[in-house]
């Protein structure tokens, strides 16, 4: 009892409990890592060199487009650094350019390709090209990252929308939980697939579209783990005391209630954003998901069975859809270990007093 | 010759020794009593016999001189194991509601135990088991061999778990404080239950439990444990008269007692005054009317009390008679028909002067792990009130403000380094309590709701909550209401009683008359049931 060491907070002690599950926090550093490198594809995969040194100039072709004449090209139009003559006028004495390591974009046609598209891996194109020659390697890097930062903001809007709605149903429960049930059990039997294939006849098809339609349905799972944990919670003595202070029902439930109903919540992050990356990628298999021309993991999963012979295509399409799932299928299950209050007790058991 | 012998029995959860190395023995058809506070490893030694420990490594060895020669319990395979289960040693645990399986009729669970173990038929095992409901006292057995365990009462609940632990004439019965969750006025008879049976069959009892008086009642020998160790053991009179370790002795003196500097009680003005307070819930009705309109239970008929200026109410009651619901309504924190005066001031006027109220009233629960948010340090949890009562504090004072009061319920920063930023968890269960009483208290109240604020604790920390309770009455001329079911807290704290059975208030007086005098049946089943 008498440890001067200092207190360490319930969620600090389920972050320890976290680090210890070495699966779980090494899928963690991973995923994080990927994020980390897909959110600088630009400098990774660019069919714009970074910089560029011509005739005593410096150029920065990553964050501007120059025209052909300013490399001693003919026309007004952007230069395109794979035709070889734009190379040689880089590459003659004095001038040089640092490309990124993969040069192509994700829109990137190579219009000097030596072999026919789609083109199997060879050592312009690493993993190859798809049906339309542009390069697979970069479009798995762009399309990782439009489906992280997609499912990052659906989980971001379904968690908050799930949270606020069932802390006010388990909060003051009696007809308001009873009514927010009724709805949820209406809004929950619309059919969602089909309101998405109508509305994206109706409306021209967008992320932030396809954002707002599946937020509109992905909260109510969640909202039924608050609201439990909020009815479980608010008869518990330490509510009752802070009532019986004079508590507002505003600071009762963001400062009491909320931090203790919010495992569940925690506990399923991993989960909502690899359901959600699921969610985009068979939108866009199905031809329902993003714009045609964005990145997408669906779109070349579609490629792939289009063009069986292409096995390229879908097998490296699939291993980064099975690593990204599994990293976040790892991250949920230690941090669910984490979070388990049945650990948590036989935690403090060993090691704090009793 | 002995039933059991234990020796140098340890056990270890992780790298963490509960039990550190303890040795006694029962002889056959003796009552041992195996006495300690929570967390000294009494459980753990009765789950260990039975290696029923789970997760935890157990060493030492247990001999067992069983119907069919020697074992050492713990060197047993699962197996072998199983075959001692029930048949030669048996338990019995603290809570019946838990321990029974809710989706099987008592019969049914019981039957099963027979069957499997003494290979009775279907039809002979049912004979057996309303043989065996009889036996413990169950009324109408043929009957309640069909009842759900919800269906029964919890003195009920305890019979069919020891008709269950019965079945096959075990040898040595191990009973897991098998009193404590039923009602005072229940415990007696089960306990005679037991030294019927034990007397009857010749059984040996390793009762585990921490109540001395209990102790003192069935027991022939204790042993009395410690942070895992056996420090003292001995027949029960030897023990009680002449207690060697400084521990026993302590336990021993753990009954409250009243202030000894308790001024002469002088009836003040009443600061609550209580008339005709109703509390009703609303419960579901059966069947389709149920889906249009709930029902209502009172819980509480038409009491009426006074509580005097630094003057305690004690309410006495066992569960479910409406105490706490009393409380509840007191504080407001529940609708309420009749007149609850407080001051002269009363719920619900408008919220400037609720607010007001809830300032001069407070309240400690009973269970001091639920009472605390455990996402929340001690100087949030004790701040809490200063945020709402009084906001022209700034963060210094507040912070001297709560220094200021956990020193008045003994909680200082060189007993806990870093006290404010600490969390729940990282105390025990009395300093918990210390830290809710502490919430009530920096507001300023004038009455204090105890509801049960000592039943959670062990005994020898009840002694000392207890006088911190009495120390700050005296100090601060607090009053209290102080709802409990323990007829000795009333004895040590109360002025004024008031007993409740089924939300009626049967009785109530000055707190010498009513225990020493007492006028209702109801009330001296309940003081006897405790003496």
């Amino acid at each position: 009892m008498q440890t001067p060491t200092l207190s360490l907070s319930p969620g600090h002690r389920a972050w320890l409990r976290f680090k210890r599950n070495k699966v779980g926090y090494w899928s963690l550093l991973i995923f994080c890592c990927l994020v980390a490198l897909s959110l600088c594809a630009e400098l990774i995969s660019n069919d714009r060199p970074l910089i560029v040194r011509y005739q005593g100039q410096t150029y920065f072709p990553v964050l501007q487009e120059y025209p052909e004449k300013t490399f001693g090209g003919d026309f007004d139009t952007p230069t395109d650094y794979l035709d070889p003559f734009i190379r040689e006028a880089l590459a003659k004495e004095g001038n040089w350019a640092v490309f990124a390591p993969n040069p192509y974009g994700y829109k990137t046609l190579n219009y000097f390709a030596k072999e026919p598209n789609p083109s199997r891996p060879t050592k312009d194109n690493l993993l190859g090209t798809d049906d339309r020659g542009r390069d697979l390697l970069a479009q798995l890097i762009y399309g990782f990252r439009v489906s992280v930062l997609f499912a990052l903001a659906l989980t971001i809007s379904g968690t908050l929308l799930g949270v606020i709605t069932g802390a006010i149903q388990g909060f003051f429960g009696g007809r308001t939980d009873l009514a927010f049930q009724r709805f949820i059990e209406i809004w929950g039997s619309m059919p969602e697939l089909y309101l998405l294939i109508i509305f994206s006849a109706v409306f021209a098809p967008s992320i932030a579209l396809l954002l707002v339609l599946l937020s509109l349905f992905g909260w109510m799972g969640l909202s039924d783990y608050v609201r439990a944990e909020f009815l479980r919670n608010r008869q518990l003595d330490y509510v009752r005391a802070a009532r019986a202070l004079g508590v507002s029902n505003w600071r009762i439930i963001t400062r009491h209630i909320l931090p203790n109903s919010m495992t569940p919540v925690v506990t399923f992050l991993p989960f909502r954003m690899s359901g959600a990356i699921l969610a985009l990628t068979s939108l866009d298999f199905l031809g329902l998901g993003v714009p045609p021309g964005t990145p997408s993991l669906g779109e070349l999963l579609l490629q792939g069975k289009n063009s069986i012979d292409a096995w390229w295509i879908s097998v490296f399409t699939f291993l980064v859809l099975v690593i990204t799932l599994l990293l976040l299928t790892f991250m949920g299950d230690a941090l669910r270990d984490a979070l388990d209050p049945r650990k948590a007790d036989q935690d403090a058991a060993a090691g704090g007093p009793q | 010759m002995t039933l059991l012998s234990v020796s140098n029995m340890r056990v270890h959860f992780g790298p963490k020794e509960v039990v550190k190395g303890i040795d006694f023995s029962i002889a056959p058809g003796e009552k041992l009593a195996l006495v300690g506070e929570s967390g000294s490893g009494k459980t753990v030694t009765a789950l260990s016999l039975l290696g029923l420990l789970g997760n935890g490594r157990c060493s030492g060895t247990a001999q067992l001189n069983g119907t069919s020669g020697t074992k050492d319990l713990f060197s047993l395979s699962e197996e072998a194991m199983r075959a001692v289960r029930g048949q030669e040693i048996a338990m019995i645990f603290q809570e019946p509601m838990t321990a029974l399986n809710p989706l099987f009729s008592i019969g049914n669970q019981i039957a099963e135990v027979v069957q499997l173990k003494l290979g009775l038929s279907a039809a002979q095992a049912a004979k057996a088991t309303i043989e065996l409901l009889e036996k413990t006292g169950m009324p109408e057995p043929a009957r309640r061999a069909n009842a759900f365990p919800h269906q029964l009462s919890g003195g009920q609940r305890q019979r069919a778990m020891i008709a269950m632990a019965l079945a096959c004439k075990p040898r040595l019965l191990l009973a897991d404080e098998p009193t404590t969750a039923l009602d005072v006025s229940v415990r007696a008879q089960i306990l005679d239950l037991l030294q019927d049976l034990q007397r009857e069959t010749g059984m040996a009892v390793l009762m585990i439990t921490h109540d001395l008086n209990l102790v003192r009642k069935f027991a022939d020998r204790v042993a009395v444990m410690e942070n895992g160790y056996l420090v003292e053991s001995g027949s029960v009179a030897q023990v009680f008269a002449h207690a060697q370790h400084a521990y026993t002795r302590k336990l021993i003196d753990s009954t409250p007692s009243r202030d000894p500097l308790e001024a002469v009680a002088s009836a003040g003005a009443a600061l609550l005054e209580a008339k005709d307070v109703k509390v009703d819930y609303p419960v579901p009705l059966p069947g389709w009317r149920g889906w249009f309109k709930k029902g209502s239970f009172t819980a509480v008929h038409q009491a009426n009390f006074s509580i005097g200026v630094g003057r305690t109410l004690g309410v006495i009651g066992e569960s479910g008679s409406g105490k706490s619901s009393l409380a509840l309504a007191v504080l407001g924190l529940h609708p309420q028909g009749g007149k609850i005066r407080f001051d002269g001031q009363g719920w619900g006027k408008d919220k400037l002067s609720d607010q007001r109220l809830r300032r001069s009233m407070q309240v400690v629960f009973q269970d001091p792990f639920s009472s605390l948010s455990p996402r929340m340090t001690v100087a949030e949890i004790v701040g809490e009130g200063l945020l709402v009562h009084h906001t022209e504090l700034g963060p210094a004072q507040r912070q001297q403000r709560v220094l200021q009061t956990l020193a008045e319920v003994g909680l200082t920063e060189e007993q806990f380094p870093n006290l404010l930023a600490r969390y729940p968890h990282e105390f025990s269960g009395g300093q918990r309590q210390r830290v809710a009483i502490a919430r009530a208290l920096i507001v300023d109240p004038r009455l204090l709701v105890l509801d049960e604020p000592t039943s959670a604790l062990d005994v020898t920390i009840q002694k000392q909550v207890l006088r911190l309770l009495q120390g700050l009455q005296r100090n601060r001329g607090l009053s209290y209401l102080l709802i409990t079911h323990d007829v000795a807290v009333i004895r040590a704290m109360a002025h004024e009683v008031l007993v409740m059975k089924d939300g009626q208030v049967v009785e109530m007086g000055a707190a010498d008359a009513v225990l020493n005098d007492s006028q209702h049946p109801y009330t001296k089943t309940l003081i006897a049931a405790s003496a």
